[in-house]
């Protein structure tokens, strides 16, 4: 075996100009490939640490049909009590999460005495959000970060709010709400800070704590419309799904089997509660399904690059050495070993692109960290790209590139192992 | 006794509809350790027979035995393990592999055809270097070295692996008077030596003349087939000149 790759070897640096295109075009394919997933990839993984950490928590729980209605914020679909008892228990022993938030959530008329708008606003226990969504708190643009971030009779209130309303740290508003038996009560609220809004859901909602919402709504028991968590580990965002959507409805009396179409989809487990993961109450699941989607065209790309150059070169590699293989062919050497031969070229060529592409990518990656650059999306600004790649990325890149070479060459191979030594001996 | 033996041998290619007769039945023997010729003019069916003869191609009809073994239809890959085991090739381009040095082109056969140990193999390939007086050029690639050189190197890989039989097709086509006289007192120095069998083909009056058995072949049928009393190759050029 030595001796084929020692063969395959000189004949690569026989035909030293071809051999380094094609290294080059597997090479470049390699580096896009990868440095396509460190940069896509962490760019997805920023998006969804921003959804995840500073709005939504990695699974939310509610009463079934409230996040279909969740634009109404529907005050009847609140969990009762009883309910949240039983959720807290479960939460408390199931294994992986770090925190949750209890969170009320309203629909009320902002006034700043003298104009009137409509406004979102959630009610949170203050340390029990920060816990859940850390980045919540860094949201605070204006105002105190100190904790707790609300004391009572104290707002949040988004920018876009602030500035349309003209309404400033320390400012005395009016939060004027109507309760589920539709009898209307006035709150007025100290505005503690200005948040800064962002992209997806909630992002430009308004935080009470939790007291002064259930006042506000007249609640005669401590109603909670969702419980936001946090887990330890975003990677066992799966199993800690199916578990909970498999335990939930057990406590509402509906047990059920997550059907697991459903799971993957993230859509609802249970019965009378539901348990969504982020993707399903976030749009921005879509472009990260989008995301993966450019990352496999990429791919195809790359394997497209390796089969056409590799495929090229053998090709021409086996026209160009008829005689030569009818040499080797008519002193015995036996069509296995021919076979092997060229496979071993196209296989080398695949191993060199893969191997040269994978340290440029990697050095690339690691030039990307250290220059930290910077970029906006949507109203978040200055977020720093940090590309990173797993090994299992690499080695699946890597290895696909191989074995594509290797096939590419089987044909070529092939066909060499396979020539009539005696035409071969006489091809012009 | 015979090393090779045809009996009604019968090549005939297909061109588009017509059959081309190569070879019409002839019958042949040559015997172990003989330095044999086929000879005649182009298209008269050397490079058919001698193809045979190395099993790179089958007889349409009759019967070709080569060492004891019916060759006549044998199998693809049976045929290139009888040639790796007992037959060696010298043809007329030289054809040595371009990115392998001398040494490596001889010890090519012990690598890939048969698998000889390192030591055995050196030992081996050393031997047959000195012999053709290749020795003190091992490193150097093909492009590297003369033709007449080239042919050297050739002869010594077709005697690598030890082989009986060693044909040879016009293997001094390409190569000037003198350095071809070099090369076929070469080649019966190794007969004499190894007691190995040397078939060639040729066109060249001066070179047949060098044959211990000389067949002239004619629109495909031996026309005639005679022993001939060859002058010692060293009186007109020394083997190692």
């Amino acid at each position: 075996m030595l001796n084929v790759l020692k063969i395959a070897l000189r004949n690569l640096a026989r035909f030293q100009r071809r051999t380094f295109l094609t290294a080059t075009l597997i090479t470049l394919g390699v580096v896009a490939v990868l440095l396509f997933i460190a940069t896509a990839g962490s760019f997805k993984q920023m998006m969804i640490g921003q959804f995840t950490d500073a709005l939504l928590g990695h699974i939310e729980i509610h009463r079934k049909g409230y996040v279909a209605s969740i634009d109404n914020l529907p005050l009847n679909l609140n969990m009762q009590p009883a309910m949240v008892g039983k959720i807290e228990q479960l939460l408390d022993k199931t294994p992986g999460i770090e925190a949750y938030s209890e969170r009320v959530k309203l629909g009320a008329m902002f006034s700043n005495f003298t104009e009137t708008t409509s406004v979102r606003v959630n009610g949170i226990d203050p340390g029990r959000e920060a816990a859940t969504t850390p980045l919540m708190p860094g949201r605070i643009v204006e105002g105190s970060k100190a904790s707790p971030l609300l004391k009572p009779g104290e707002i949040l209130i988004p920018t876009l709010l602030a500035r349309g309303m003209n309404v400033k740290v320390g400012d005395t508003i009016v939060l004027v709400a109507t309760n589920r038996d539709g009898s209307v009560n006035g709150k007025t609220f100290t505005v503690r800070g200005i948040m800064e809004a962002v992209s997806g859901p909630y992002g430009r909602d308004a935080y009470i704590r939790i007291e002064d919402a259930r006042s506000l709504l007249r609640m005669t028991q401590p109603e909670v419309s969702e419980i936001a968590i946090r887990l330890k580990d975003p990677g066992t965002l799966d199993a800690t799904y199916a578990r909970l959507s498999r335990e939930i409805p057990a406590l509402s009396g509906q047990g059920s089997t997550p059907d697991p179409a459903k799971k993957a989809a993230g859509a609802p487990g249970g019965g009378g509660l539901e348990v969504h993961t982020w993707a399903a109450l976030s749009p921005f699941s879509h472009i990260a399904e989008m995301i993966d989607l450019l990352t496999l065209f990429i791919k195809i790309m790359l394997v497209s690059i390796v089969i056409v150059s590799i495929l090229n070169v053998m090709v021409m590699a086996v026209y160009e050495r008829v005689r030569e293989i009818g040499t080797i062919a008519a002193i015995g050497t036996p069509p296995r070993r021919i076979l092997s031969l060229f496979l071993t070229e196209g296989l080398l060529l695949g191993v060199g692109g893969a191997v040269i592409g994978t340290v440029i990518s990697l050095a690339g990656i690691y030039a990307l960290n250290v220059w930290k650059i910077h970029f906006d999306f949507g109203m978040q600004q200055g977020l720093v790209l940090s590309p990173s790649i797993s090994p299992r990325d690499v080695a699946i890149i890597a290895g696909v590139v191989v074995l594509i070479a290797l096939a590419a060459s089987l044909q070529p191979a092939w066909k060499a192992s396979r020539m009539d030594p005696v035409r071969a001996l006489t091809h012009v | 006794m015979a090393l090779v033996k045809a009996e009604k041998l019968v090549k005939t290619y297909r061109a588009g509809e017509v059959d081309v007769p190569a070879i019409r039945g002839i019958d042949f023997a040559i015997d172990a350790k003989s330095f044999v010729a086929f000879v005649g003019p182009s298209g008269s069916g050397k490079s058919t027979l001698l193809n045979m003869i190395g099993c790179l191609d089958h007889p349409s009809s009759g019967k070709l035995t080569v060492m004891d073994a019916d060759v006549t239809r044998m199998a693809r890959r049976a045929a290139a393990e009888f040639r790796g085991e007992h037959i060696g090739f010298i043809f007329q381009d030289f054809n040595l592999i371009p990115v392998l040095t001398v040494y490596e082109n001889v010890e090519y056969p012990l690598i890939m055809v048969q698998s000889w140990p390192e030591r055995k193999r050196r030992d081996q390939v050393m031997r047959l270097l000195e012999a053709v007086g290749m020795a003190g050029q091992e490193k150097k690639r093909p492009d590297q070295i003369s033709g007449g050189q080239k042919q050297r190197v050739a002869i010594a890989r077709a005697l690598a692996t030890n082989a009986q039989l060693v044909l040879a097709d016009e293997p001094t086509a390409n190569l000037d008077h003198e350095t071809a006289y070099r090369v076929i007192g070469l080649m019966r120095k190794m007969r004499d030596e190894l007691g190995t069998t040397f078939v060639f083909s040729t066109h060249d009056p001066k070179i047949m003349s060098e044959a211990e058995v000389l067949f002239a072949l004619e629109d495909g049928r031996i026309a005639e087939r005679r022993a001939a009393t060859p002058a010692p190759p060293q009186e007109k050029v020394a083997v190692h000149a």
